[in-house]
């Protein structure tokens, strides 16, 4: 191990990764065109004040956000350490979308199958996505959505509605599901 | 001391030591994963606490957030991994001692040394309580819009090498906030006709989203991964001995963790590298300091472990939270109508008593859960990464959708959850973002609040606290300025 003292700057600061100029571009754009849209989505009173003004903290809040992205975006493109415009890191931004695309497969079922029968599907394939192809591993996969189920649902009481496939259940059985799974 | 049993008959519930026992064990081993952290979990469990009573929700949050630093010092000591990020320095003594045969010896001592600096909070804050009971009815509207001020230049200035991002994300945190309908005037802003946006953005969509969401995604994303540790063989008292041997690291780390916890948006992270530097500044053998120093280890743990206790200064007595976690258990004070400032101190002491009594309790149970049972926590450890980051995924869908069964409030989890992929894979901050959030939301209304009473600008500060306040974050911004001058100076001077 090292007998220096750590400097702070090299625990907490990051050099400039790849990715790191796409970054500032996008949110010098984005910055740029929200605070283009103020007058169309703010409204300007006239008669209340600066600081009263609905405009006035957006306002303040995109001033800031598109002076520091244009800054950041600078330092980004003088930066020495830099590998010019790295696109495997974009490549790894893209490669995540599937994950919120996951997420929201998941959000879209529940009210349909139920939370109880999404989440005893839903992990199991995920972890199949993921690489696990044993029994044990997919099967513990299962284990856990209906744990996480009985206990957030079931015990905690969380409010997750029950599915619309419960409708089609008998009575003691439906009321049971849409309450505690 | 009426007020101390007072706090400690609120505590007398059976509810009230299952959520302590809950919230200090399950904080451990949330600790104890290498890429969960307390954060996360806190984000996940939020919406659950809100059925429950104030003091039963906030134990639960409190156990975790106290508890799951003593937890991320095991893979930190034994496997050179932290397992929460306030952990890293702990990795700097504590993995060389592990590698030399000593990892039962670096458990002991860390385990010994958070308590301690658990310990050393709690009692500050009793001990400080009656004068904070004094203060804190002097700070009115500016005040608060001042210290809510300070805490996000903090917040920026203590990104050393990345200020001007950090500054970016705060700014971007209070626009969030300011989406939706502006109350004072009736008028919507920035929702582009969508009336789910009318609503605003709701704080704990977005911690889900960036903490819970982006780690899943951080998690999926990345090679596989399932850490082993050796067991660790013996029993675990002899650091509370050896943790005497060094009274002067393990008193000074904790006052530097407490003071960095009261001091909004400066944290655990400043707080043990401050208490690191010093430690090894007043050390006979600094040079054995990054290779096995049982002071380094002492300075780290003590220090981080000291953060909780004192993070709930500000949040308790201003309302104003300093950093990401207390900002979280900000909404359950919300949800529940009990308004965290000087208020409270002065209208329900036994209710702060009885969260600092819960603090203290749980940090007693935490050290007897550990001292018994680390080789049981190793197991945990070993939990692949992908999986564990399905089980994130699936568990961030409760978080969200229990709020309000909305989908919309999932799409825009989802959308923070790429933004925190995106800046955890650029090791960017993302805790500025949710204090530009909270804060900048007191910060609008205090200063609506305050301007009925101001005329000129000098009107704003001519209280005494006002006044110290506002020439406090006038010499950190100052100091910060010269001190990048002169760091650019001194690297001009190097490339000549």
């Amino acid at each position: 191990m090292t007998d220096r003292t750590p400097d702070v700057d090299e625990i907490a600061a990051s050099e400039r990764l790849g990715g790191d100029r796409y970054f500032a571009f996008a949110i010098l754009v984005l910055s740029a065109g929200l605070l283009a849209l103020i007058g169309d989505q703010t409204q300007w009173k006239g008669n209340k004040g600066l600081l009263n003004e609905p405009a006035f903290w957006p306002g303040l809040s995109l001033i800031g956000m598109t002076v520091c992205a244009a800054l950041y975006l600078v330092q980004s493109l003088s930066a020495h350490r830099f590998a010019a415009w790295d696109r495997r890191e974009l490549l790894v931004w893209v490669r995540c979308i599937e994950y919120p695309l996951w997420f929201m497969a998941y959000v879209f079922i529940v009210p349909v199958v139920g939370y109880l029968p999404t989440s005893v599907i839903f992990c199991p394939l995920l972890a199949r996505r993921m690489g696990y192809r044993s029994a044990r591993a997919l099967l513990s996969a299962a284990l856990m959505g209906a744990a996480i189920v009985m206990l957030f649902k079931g015990l905690l009481q969380v409010r997750v509605p029950g599915g619309a496939v419960y409708e089609a259940l008998p009575d003691g059985l439906r009321n049971f599901m849409i309450l505690y799974l | 001391m009426d007020v101390l049993f007072d706090g400690l008959s609120i505590l007398a519930r059976w509810d009230v030591v299952a959520a302590l026992l809950i919230g200090s064990v399950g904080g451990v081993i949330i600790g104890a994963i290498p890429g969960v952290g307390a954060a996360v979990a806190i984000a996940i469990l939020l919406p659950a606490t809100f059925s429950f009573d104030p003091i039963v929700g906030l134990t639960v949050l409190l156990g975790i957030y106290g508890s799951s630093m003593y937890g991320g010092s095991i893979p930190a000591i034994l496997i050179n991994t932290p397992g929460t990020a306030v952990n890293a320095l702990t990795t700097y003594d504590g993995y060389p001692m592990t590698r030399r045969g000593e990892g039962r010896r670096a458990l002991s001592l860390a385990y010994s040394a958070s308590f301690f600096g658990g310990i050393f909070s709690v009692l500050c804050l009793i001990v400080l309580s009656p004068l904070l009971a004094a203060i804190a009815p002097h700070f009115g509207s500016r005040e608060i819009f001042l210290a809510a001020l300070l805490g996000l230049v903090l917040a920026v200035v203590v990104h050393r090498g990345q200020t001007v991002i950090a500054a970016f994300l705060v700014f971007f945190g209070i626009f969030i906030n300011t989406i939706g309908l502006h109350t004072a005037t009736l008028t919507r802003r920035f929702t582009f006709e969508l009336n789910f946006l009318a609503s605003g953005i709701d704080l704990i969509v977005v911690v889900l989203g960036l903490f819970a969401l982006s780690q899943a995604f951080v998690l999926l994303v990345a090679r596989d991964d399932s850490p082993k540790a050796a067991p660790v063989s013996g029993g675990l008292f002899q650091g509370l001995g050896e943790l005497f041997k060094f009274p002067g690291t393990a008193s000074a780390s904790s006052g530097f963790g407490v003071v960095m916890g009261m001091i909004p948006g400066v944290g655990e992270f400043m707080a043990q590298f401050l208490s690191y530097t010093f430690a090894q500044r007043r050390s006979k053998t600094p040079e054995k300091f990054g290779d096995g120093a049982p002071e380094g280890l002492i300075a780290s743990e003590a220090a981080n472990n000291a953060v909780p206790g004192a993070a709930m200064i500000p949040l308790l007595a201003l309302g104003v939270p300093g950093e990401a976690l207390t900002a979280m258990m900000l909404s359950v004070f919300y949800v529940h109508n009990v308004v965290p400032g000087p208020q409270l101190f002065q209208n329900q002491m036994d209710f702060v008593m009885a969260l600092y009594l819960a603090l203290l309790i749980l940090n007693v149970m935490v050290l007897i859960f550990l001292l018994f049972s680390t080789n049981t926590l190793l197991q945990v450890i070993r939990i692949p990464t992908r999986f564990l980051g399905v089980m994130i995924l699936t568990l961030a869908f409760v978080g969200v959708y229990s709020l309000r069964n909305s989908v919309w409030d999932c799409a825009i989890a989802a959308v923070f959850g790429f933004i925190g992929f995106v800046l955890k894979r650029l090791q960017l901050p993302i805790v500025p973002i949710i204090l530009g959030m909270v804060l900048g939301r007191i910060m609008e209304v205090k200063l609506r609040a305050s301007m009925a009473r101001v005329k000129t600008p000098l009107d704003f500060i001519d209280r005494p606290i006002a006044f110290i306040l506002f020439c406090a974050i006038v010499i950190i911004i100052v100091m910060h300025i010269r001190t990048q001058l002169k760091s650019r100076k001194t690297e001009t001077n190097q490339n000549a």
